[in-house]
């Protein structure tokens, strides 16, 4: 390989590897979550919108056993 | 050693070096970071001599509010002896810290970090985590977590062994 094709290679490398292992560009931590903990981050804050998303859910999934409720997939439960 | 080597060797040394300051995470023995020298929010209580706990918690966090009646009764009952518990806060926002203080009157000191300079220092793997220092300064004990009662006794327990040291 030629040199002037290894050192950016070896930059690329170098930049990938220290991305893979620096936990701090990963994750979030543990002390940092408070915006992930707020409420309006939790995808069932709404009842109405998770009882009607349930419903199309099971109606739709029901041939293959969606949330338990063995059907034939007529949709009609 | 060819160039190739070379470049591969550094690309390597670089990798490892940066997968060892990842993780940096206080450990039992080493020593805690100074208090005084954190920059928190609020006045801190004399600990010479005395058997400290630090606790990390934040008003977001569900656990870390469930511990502070078993805390309460714990600085209650093993004050007298030499007991102080430091509850830090790493809430940036000072509104939710202060009213649920407020609502709660802890009966043990509560602090904020709020540049979160000490438990970035520290680097808690979670939230709540408690570090138990005895009166020497040592740190003795690391405990993640609050699941009730179960890790309250395991919490007491530790305490009341390091109580019952010789000074």
């Amino acid at each position: 390989m030629k040199a002037s094709l290894l050192i950016p290679s070896a930059l690329l490398l170098i930049c990938a590897a220290s991305g893979c292992s620096s936990a701090k560009l990963t994750r979030v931590q543990p002390w940092e979550r408070a915006t992930l903990a707020d409420y309006t981050m939790r995808p069932d804050r709404d009842p109405l919108h998770t009882a009607m998303s349930e419903h199309i859910f099971f109606s739709r999934e029901a041939s293959s056993g969606g949330r338990g409720v063995g059907g034939s997939g007529c949709g009609c439960n | 050693m060819s160039y190739l080597n070379k470049t591969l060797s550094a690309c390597l040394l670089a990798f490892v070096a940066n997968a060892s300051v990842a993780s940096a995470e206080i450990k039992v023995g080493a020593p805690f970071p100074e208090l005084q020298n954190s920059s928190l929010e609020g006045t801190l209580p004399s600990r010479e001599g005395r058997v400290v706990l630090v606790d990390f918690w934040a008003t977001w966090c569900s656990p870390c509010k469930a511990s502070f009646p078993f805390y309460n009764a714990l600085q209650t009952e093993l004050a007298p002896r030499g007991f102080t518990l430091i509850a830090v806060s790493v809430d940036k926002k000072a509104a939710p810290y202060e009213d649920f203080v407020k609502r709660f009157t802890p009966t043990f000191t509560t602090l904020r970090d709020a540049d979160q300079k000490l438990v970035a220092a520290v680097q808690p793997p979670a939230m709540p985590t408690c570090y138990l220092l005895d009166r020497h300064g040592v740190l003795r004990l690391v405990h993640s977590g609050f699941h009730g009662d179960a890790d309250g006794k395991k919490l007491r327990d530790e305490i009341i062994k390091i109580l019952d040291e010789k000074p």
